[in-house]
């Protein structure tokens, strides 16, 4: 099991050296989000009890922990068919299992630094909430682990960068805009709102906006959230094997 | 030691490799030998693990290279054709990254690290990130993050691709000195110089099969020691002789310009199959 660690130390390494890039980075889709929907749009509109902003700060976290975990597999696209390193991880003696579990918390990982970036972003607009509440940061952790094993098993799929671009238009984009970021799912008809509810987003933004308001949570949603994230890994497994050609 | 059982590999309607068969003995360097497309790199990744086999079967150190894969590729060292380091780190990095792969205590991972890059003259470019080392420079790297774990058998698929004589001639060198420490060394190259001046056996393979098996003197001697090239009719034509006298015989009867050589590997393979390798 030694394998993964050197797998994830590689990507830590790679995280440590980007990393003044990657804060900027990191920083200006919810910073975008927070002025425009937050701050400008949203000051008049409270939801459930809380000001719009302080409802989209937990929606954020969820979409960025997303996001970031789901970018592992564009790392991985490019060290696989570009520099080829892929094969360096091929080669040596690691078992497919260490592999999936090194790029997996490298996505977890970074989808960790994304969400404290926004907490002090919301900071900055006046929002603190129950940050202190260890499910939301179970909730962040699922998230992450559901989108970061999804991302290392498609990496193994795709011929091409242009895939995974494609799967990131395709998946990942209309999750971020319709998995209760920006608005309460109940809002919508409730033929949506069943659609809505097979969306790993969905139930992510619900736990992490719950335990960060110190509400009740739904204990359903981070049980669906870990089965989900075990079915991914499993399938991140079986992919790799697949991948070897 | 390398043992290959009639390895066979296809990818859809295309037949990479029919059935080769071969064995390397522990402390030899072996040269596969074939034009591009030959099945050389694919022999290759199916002994290292990165691709799968379709028939037959093949053994690391008596380790199945399928059935007790973690164990053969425990003994392995690979040098791929695409350098494949990581641009982003360090010299250094990238070594530990490999050792930490293959699972090697610390103290001796970094003792082993200083010591190759001492051997691949890169001893003091430990921090230097790999974008800005020269190719030359990037595949002596590659040879050093290969020999890290100490494997039994290191496996270079075209070494000096690309790289100009001088280079080439230092990495030959290195080779050299790694076979010498009693390591089995699998090359394959399209460089008939290269075979002939680091192998002990070669293997010429052509179209997914292997054709010949020997040492590169046995392999040439087939054809003679001497050989002499015409233009005819717009071809080059070769003549093979046994001795220099009789092919100096030979070119006093000759008006028209000629070269005088000694026979190489490429005149083997040619005479086997009807094609150069290159």
């Amino acid at each position: 099991m030694y394998g993964f660690f050197a797998v994830y130390y590689r990507e830590f390494l790679i995280l440590k050296r980007r990393f003044p890039k990657m804060i900027a980075s990191m920083s200006v889709s919810p910073l975008l989000y927070l002025i425009a929907f937050g701050y400008a749009m949203g000051k008049a509109v409270t939801i459930h009890g809380h000001t719009y902003m302080e409802f989209l700060v937990p929606g954020l976290v969820a979409m960025s922990s997303m996001t970031r975990a789901f970018a592992i597999g564009s790392e991985i696209n490019i060290s696989r068919f570009y520099w080829h390193i892929f094969e360096e991880f091929q080669a040596a003696p690691i078992s497919n299992i260490s592999y999936v579990i090194g790029e997996t918390l490298a996505g977890v990982t970074r989808a960790f630094f994304s969400v404290g970036i926004i907490l002090m972003l919301g900071l900055f607009f006046g929002i603190v909430l129950s940050y202190d509440n260890p499910l939301f940061w179970l909730a962040v952790f699922l998230n992450s682990f559901v989108f970061s094993s999804l991302a290392v098993g498609l990496a193994m799929v795709v011929k091409s960068h242009a895939d995974q671009a494609m799967l990131t238009n395709f998946v990942i984009t209309p999750m971020a805009f319709l998995g209760g970021t920006f608005f309460p799912v109940d809002r919508l008809p409730v033929w949506a709102q069943k659609i809505l509810f097979f969306l790993p987003l969905t139930h992510a933004s619900r736990a992490i906006r719950a335990a960060a308001f110190r509400t009740p949570v739904t204990y359903s949603s981070y049980v669906l959230l870990a089965i989900i994230g075990m079915l991914f890994f499993l399938g991140a497994i079986h992919c790799v094997n697949r991948a070897r050609d | 030691m390398i043992k290959v059982n009639n390895l066979k590999k296809s990818y859809k309607d295309v037949q990479a490799l029919n059935g080769v068969s071969f064995r390397v003995p522990a402390g030899e360097l072996f040269a596969y030998l074939g034009p591009n497309g030959a099945g050389k790199t694919t022999t290759i990744r199916i002994l290292t693990g990165l691709a799968k086999r379709s028939g037959g079967d093949a053994w690391i150190n008596g380790f199945h290279i399928q059935h007790e894969a973690l164990d053969a590729k425990r003994q392995c060292g690979v040098v791929p054709q695409t350098i494949n380091l990581d641009n982003e780190l360090t010299v250094f990095e990238n070594l530990t990254i490999h050792g930490l792969l293959f699972g090697m205590p610390a103290a001796k991972r970094k003792q082993k690290m200083r010591e190759l890059l001492d051997y691949v003259g890169l001893g003091d470019r430990e921090k230097t990130p790999v974008a800005r080392l020269s190719g030359g420079m990037k595949r002596r790297l590659t040879i050093a993050r290969a020999l890290v774990h100490s494997p039994r058998v290191l496996f270079l698929d075209e070494p000096t691709v690309g790289l100009d004589a001088g280079i080439r001639r230092r990495i030959w060198a290195l080779i050299k000195r790694v076979q010498k420490k009693g390591t089995t060394i699998f090359l394959t190259t399209h460089y008939i110089e290269e075979a002939e001046f680091l192998a002990q056996r070669v293997a010429f393979l052509d179209e997914g099969g292997i054709i010949a098996v020997d040492s590169p003197r046995a392999l040439m001697s087939r054809q003679g020691a001497w050989a002499i090239d015409r233009v005819v009719d717009d071809n080059v034509k070769t003549i093979y002789f046994k001795t220099k006298e009789a092919a100096r015989e030979y070119t006093a009867t000759q008006d028209e310009s000629f070269s005088f050589r000694r026979v190489n590997l490429e005149d083997a393979f040619l005479a086997l199959t009807g094609k150069k390798v290159k």
